[in-house]
């Protein structure tokens, strides 16, 4: 990636042994920032806790303790929930399906996005109008609702929520991506491409992909926060794939009316979704800096 | 020193000019020390980044984000700006001194009418004291500028206005307050020649009338020899040279000066461009001594040991190099090329009429290229000049008419055509910045038309190192990014690009017009080698008639998308016989007209 | 009048774009498998009163009757009635919608001017004290979803920190919904958290470009005070792409209510479609979706139109 120190005719005669450096990646640059390191650390411990929670939790995921809504329960760290269950084994094991869930739901939501707008953007005209009114009708519906209506019509199965949220997710990351592809497909390179004859997919995936991909990073970062939110959020308006299992955003809708007697039941569920989705809002942030700094240097040339 | 120092009540006068990065305290300018007194205009000239703009606002005591004025002095008409609070300073701007800037699309508030915009300057200085003394001065403002000043005119917005119109808009904001300094900083980039004549006339006229010392910033040494009395010459943020505009024209004594000279193309010249390679290094980056000595043929240990002091040359006329000597660079005489093979037909176009959207832009237009020749097509923005070269090229697929290769009758689009004829005409755009994919290295941008005509990897590898050098760049650029190359060496690589798989037509869009004029120069002298070497055909797409004398054999002139004349380049330049012709080629600054 | 044709062809357009979202939300609830008179009849069901109350429904009526039977009777204020209440929709949803709009009102009018003076003043003063620090907690309430909003704010101001507020609304269908202040003030205050970080973002990245460019500049050079620099020059051109952002929030909010209903028990729409998604209320649930969809509608067309009326190369284009 980094230039040969060797000469040029030209660069030799105007002995200019200052060369620029090839422009460092996003990842590096966001790197630099604390705000990623803090979202990078946040999201890191929160997405190990959800990952590995359940081999350390010390108790079943429906496994019957003591007394429900208890605060001080031997041989408990946190006591017990409004089932009589283990408050901490309950959220080890809450975390995993939310935070794969919400996973699968991004990667394929912009895949499909960032495919869309590249492709609207490159064909532009009739195309572009097409696909982009399409994906306007699925934004009229709240991401909250069309889950609700779809979840409604085929039961919550793991699949179907992935299917919902990437669904919702497409239309949004598609108009960004469109967006900066168009920046892109302008540039006289893209002609040079199209003058040359070459395939569409091949100008899509290797001539405008890389130029747009710090921006379907930011975006899948920020899509990978408010697909959190929203797992969470349908899991707590009771749509999970299974109702008996804990759930982080269940847990809180299970345990919120016994709040004054034991809060552990609600408030660890409640930091666990909030400091997760905040680790990876920072991360985001951070690569946006981080892409728009670039950016500010590139168009200072 | 320039001008008299005696007696100079008003006028501008800068003392010793730094201005640093925020951040690292390199120098973008420094060691500036200018004067011009009232009446008089000052060209301050100099290529991208030399720092004439941060000079320029600093006049106003004004330095963008991220820099600061380190010290120095400037007076404006006796007033010690920098020493000013703000309040002091916001009196100064837009009343003492004013500034014209270089895109009034721009610089003109999108959300407010004209009117109000041109009010508010003399209302915030409270010109004349009353608003009618104030309404009187913007009629006549108008009229000077010659626009209308009824009440519908000024209530119109700034994107309801031409270019050329904007721009006298701004010419009438700087002159509201009658201000004794002006700073024009490069006003007329960006507009056609007639238009640009039109608004130099206005600026010569004003500053003559009001005596006003203007800064006139600009690249362009043309306009600098018709308009300005003295000159500066800007490089690497420090003047290397100054002078009437005579004696830098007549006998440049600074090798830079030299070189920026030979370099600028003349519509009445008679000799070749000659440019040079390399670029400036930018603030940080500079050397202890003359930052020009990486690049100068005349460059001994002692320019690289320390700046080098003033040294005069004539009378009026100072330059800061050490091997300074009056005299320009000899060039050789223009010429016919040898290389065009008349008969011998490469590419022709018949009947070539071109829409946007149903639209016409482009009637009837019809050409031959032979082997071996440039034809230009030159022709103000708006022309169709550049709608026939993407048709050409199969990149604008809204026309009717005929295009053929050789033999063989093109389709419309380029993906319709056959391989061997798209790998047969080659486009070069005119924004190098804009033509390389920035996520690629050079090697695979050049590689790709090889790789689709299907030639194998090791020859593929082997044909990139040799078109790299006969770009003039080494077979170790094929390893790097475009980011980490100068304007000149990107359009070089995208030269490249187009000549790695032996196209017979090359068409070039304005492929100069980023670049600065040295490294434009060395472009067109790489372009006339391909010729020769090669027996390449080209179609030169311009609006720099000058630049035309230099490269082309033969011209087409178009206006409105119709070719309103044609002939060899000689002929159309130094006979044409179209009014169009005429206009535009006496509204062309031209240094040689305007020492003679 | 230009700007009246604007409206007319805007609105027509709204108008389309509903009757598409109409039909799409009619297929949509129409291939839910469930069969509502058994829902509602339960174990006494015989087939002759399921079939008497699928013939009252029109249960029984081919697809396309069924929609122009609904949408008609939309158009004629006749909703239907509600499967699982037996009550006619409009009288089930009519005061829950009034409950809704209010709640989102009164979220706007607290996020809009509340973002907007702190995305320019962060602006302003960019690279400093108040821009990082907005900067960061506008990140950090932007990223956590409303009912980790709503939980963290009940914990802190009704039940565990300090118990200044009731923790849910006490609000009678049907009475005014400012009968019930106190308990509108968490709702309120969830939805603010959930917007106002991000307008106040875009209104801070559409005043920074605005106030780099190159008018700014300008008005600098002519001496104009940073006053007339910053309201005068700055704010309208900056304001533009706020109302865009306004809308697509307003729209998100739509969809957002239902959470913070449900964690607030409030009485509105939100609290009733999820009641109904559960009880597979047909009737409800499409009514519901609609208003939802009419509010995305209304405030994009409204959005259009500040955008054009505050921006003079658009209003121009009009004539």
């Amino acid at each position: 990636m980094s230039a040969p120190a060797t000469g040029s005719p030209v660069a030799g005669a105007s002995g200019a042994a200052a060369m620029d450096e090839h422009r460092p990646s996003v990842w590096r640059a966001a790197l630099g920032m604390a705000r990623t390191r803090v979202g990078i650390a946040l999201a890191g411990l929160l997405g190990l806790v959800a990952l590995v929670g359940p081999w350390l939790a010390p108790f079943g995921e429906q496994e019957f303790v003591d007394m429900p809504s208890t605060r001080d329960v031997p041989g408990t760290l946190l006591g017990t929930d409004y089932f009589g269950q283990d408050v901490l084994s309950r959220f080890l094991y809450g975390g995993r399906s939310i935070l794969v869930l919400a996973l699968a739901a991004t990667a394929l939501g912009v895949a499909m996005g960032s495919s869309l707008g590249m492709y609207a953007a490159y064909r532009r005209g009739r195309v572009d109008e097409a696909i982009m009114r399409a994906l306007d009708v699925i934004l009229s519906f709240p991401q909250v609702l069309l889950s609700l209506v779809v979840i409604t019509m085929f039961g919550a199965s793991a699949w179907l929520i992935v299917g919902t949220v990437a669904l919702s997710t497409t239309p949004r990351v598609a108009r960004i991506v469109r967006g900066a592809a168009i920046s892109v497909v302008e540039r006289d390179f893209i002609a040079a491409a199209d003058a040359l004859g070459e395939p569409r997919p091949r100008i899509v995936f290797a001539e405008i992909l890389p130029n747009v991909a710090a921006s379907v990073l930011v975006e899948a970062n920020l899509r990978l926060t408010y697909a959190i939110g929203l797992i969470a959020s349908l899991a707590f308006l009771g749509f999970t794939p299974n109702p008996n299992a804990a759930n982080w955003g269940l847990m809180v809708q299970e345990n919120r009316s016994s709040l004054a007697e034991q809060p552990w039941g609600t408030l660890l569920p409640t930091l666990a979704i909030a400091l997760l989705t905040i680790g990876t809002g920072l991360i985001g942030d951070g690569l946006a800096r981080a892409t728009a700094g670039i950016d500010r240097g590139r168009a200072q040339d | 020193m320039v001008g008299e120092r005696s007696g100079s009540t008003g006028g501008l006068v800068i003392e010793g000019l730094r201005v640093d990065v925020e951040a690292t305290g390199h120098a973008v300018v420094d060691e500036v020390s200018l004067r011009v007194p009232a009446g008089r205009v000052l060209g301050l000239v100099g290529e991208s980044g030399s720092g004439k703009t941060t000079v320029g606002l600093a006049v106003l005591g004004h330095a963008r984000r991220g820099v600061r004025i380190a010290r120095g002095e400037v007076r404006c008409a006796e007033v010690d700006v920098l020493a000013l609070d703000d309040a002091g300073r916001r009196a100064l701007r837009g009343g003492r001194v004013s500034y014209v800037p270089q895109d009034p699309a721009s610089a003109l508030n999108p959300a407010l009418r004209i009117g109000v915009q041109l009010r508010e300057v003399l209302e915030a200085h409270d010109f004349g004291g009353s608003s009618a003394a104030r309404e009187a001065r913007l009629a006549e403002m108008m009229a000077e500028v010659m626009l209308p000043g009824d009440a519908d005119y000024l209530a119109r917005y700034p994107h309801q206005l031409s270019g050329g119109q904007q721009q006298r808009v701004g010419l009438a904001m700087a002159f509201a307050c009658r201000p004794s300094v002006l700073v024009l900083d490069e006003p007329t980039t960006g507009l056609d020649v007639s238009t640009q004549a039109h608004v130099l006339e206005t600026v010569r006229d004003l500053t003559r009338r009001h005596g006003v010392a203007a800064l006139y910033i600009t690249h362009d040494l043309a306009v600098v020899a018709d308009l300005a009395d003295d000159v500066a010459v800007m490089y690497a943020g420090r003047i290397v040279e100054r002078g009437t505009v005579r004696g830098i024209f007549a006998a440049p004594s600074h090798p830079y000066t030299r070189q920026l000279v030979a370099a600028a193309p003349d519509i009445a010249g008679k000799e070749r461009i000659v440019g040079l390679v390399g670029r400036a290094p930018a603030p940080g980056r500079r050397p202890v001594g003359c930052a020009f000595a990486p690049r100068c043929s005349l460059a001994t240990d002692e320019c690289r040991a320390a700046f080098p002091p003033v040294v005069s040359v004539a009378a009026d006329h100072e330059a800061r190099c050490i091997h300074a000597r009056p005299g320009a660079l000899a060039r050789p005489p223009l010429g016919a090329s040898a290389a065009r093979e008349e008969g011998n037909v490469t590419l022709s176009v018949e009947g070539l009429s071109a829409s946007y959207t149903g639209v016409q832009v482009v009637h009837d237009v019809s050409f031959e290229v032979s082997r071996g020749e440039c034809l230009a097509i030159v022709g103000e923005s708006g022309s169709g000049k550049t709608t026939v070269s993407r048709c050409i090229g199969g990149l604008h697929k809204e026309w009717v008419g005929t295009v053929r290769l050789g033999w063989a009758t093109l389709e419309r689009d380029a993906r319709r055509r056959a391989l061997q004829q798209r790998l047969g005409i080659q486009y070069v755009f005119q924004n190098p910045y804009g033509s390389l994919n920035p996520r690629r290295t050079v090697g695979a941008t050049i590689r790709r038309p090889l790789v689709l005509a299907g030639v194998d990897d090791a020859t593929a590898d082997r044909t990139v190192a040799e078109t790299l050098e006969r770009v003039a760049l080494t077979a170790s650029y094929a390893n790097r990014y475009p980011d980490q190359l100068s304007g000149g060496e990107r359009q070089r690589v995208a030269i490249a690009r187009a000549l790695a798989h032996r196209p017979d037509v090359l068409v070039c869009d304005e492929i100069t017009s980023a670049l600065d004029v040295v490294v434009q120069a060395a472009i067109v002298e790489l372009l006339a080698a391909l010729r020769r070497d090669l027996g390449l055909s080209m179609l030169f797409v311009t609006h720099n008639l000058p630049l035309v004398r230099s490269i082309a054999d033969s011209v087409v002139v178009m206006s409105e998308g119709r070719i309103v004349e044609r002939g060899s380049a000689a002929r159309v330049i130094d006979a044409q016989q179209e009014e169009y012709t005429r206009r535009l080629i006496s509204d062309t600054p031209s240094i040689v007209r305007a020492l003679a | 009048m230009p700007i009246v044709k604007f409206v007319a062809r805007r609105t027509l357009y709204g108008l389309a774009s509903l009757v598409v979202v109409s039909v799409l939300i009619f297929a949509f609830t129409q291939a839910i498998p469930s069969d509502p008179a058994a829902a509602i009849l339960g174990r006494e069901a015989t087939p002759e009163s399921l079939d008497a109350l699928r013939e009252q429904f029109g249960l029984n009526d081919p697809l396309h009757v069924q929609f122009l039977h609904w949408i008609g009777g939309v158009l004629t204020g006749d909703l239907g009635t509600s499967f699982a209440t037996q009550l006619p929709v409009a009288d089930y949803i009519g005061p829950r919608v009034g409950n809704s709009l209010f709640l989102l009102l009164c979220g706007a009018l607290a996020s809009i001017p509340l973002s907007v003076a702190i995305g320019a003043y962060a602006a302003l003063r960019r690279d400093r004290g108040f821009d990082t620090a907005t900067s960061i907690g506008s990140l950090v309430l932007a990223a956590m979803p409303e009912f980790v909003v709503g939980t963290l704010l009940v914990m802190f101001l009704a039940t565990n920190v300090a118990q200044w507020l009731p923790a849910v609304t006490y609000l009678e269908v049907g009475a005014p919904p400012w009968s019930d202040w106190s308990g509108l003030v968490l709702p309120v205050a969830t939805l603010v958290i959930s917007v106002a970080p991000y307008v106040a973002r875009v209104m801070r990245a559409s005043m920074v470009e605005v106030l780099e460019s190159d008018y700014i500049e300008m008005a600098r050079l002519k001496g104009m005070s940073e006053r007339v620099v910053l309201w005068r020059h700055g704010f309208p051109n900056a304001v533009g792409p706020i109302f865009q952002v306004v809308a697509l929030n307003l729209a998100y909010l739509a969809g957002g209510v239902v959470v913070v209903e449900r964690l607030f028990n409030f009485p509105g729409i939100g609290s009733a479609l999820a009641d109904a998604v559960q009880t597979r209320d047909l009737p409800v649930m499409q009514f519901i979706a609609l208003v939802i969809a009419a509010v995305y509608v209304l405030t994009n067309l409204l959005a259009d139109l500040g955008t054009v009326l505050v921006t003079p190369r658009l209003r121009t284009r009009l004539r």
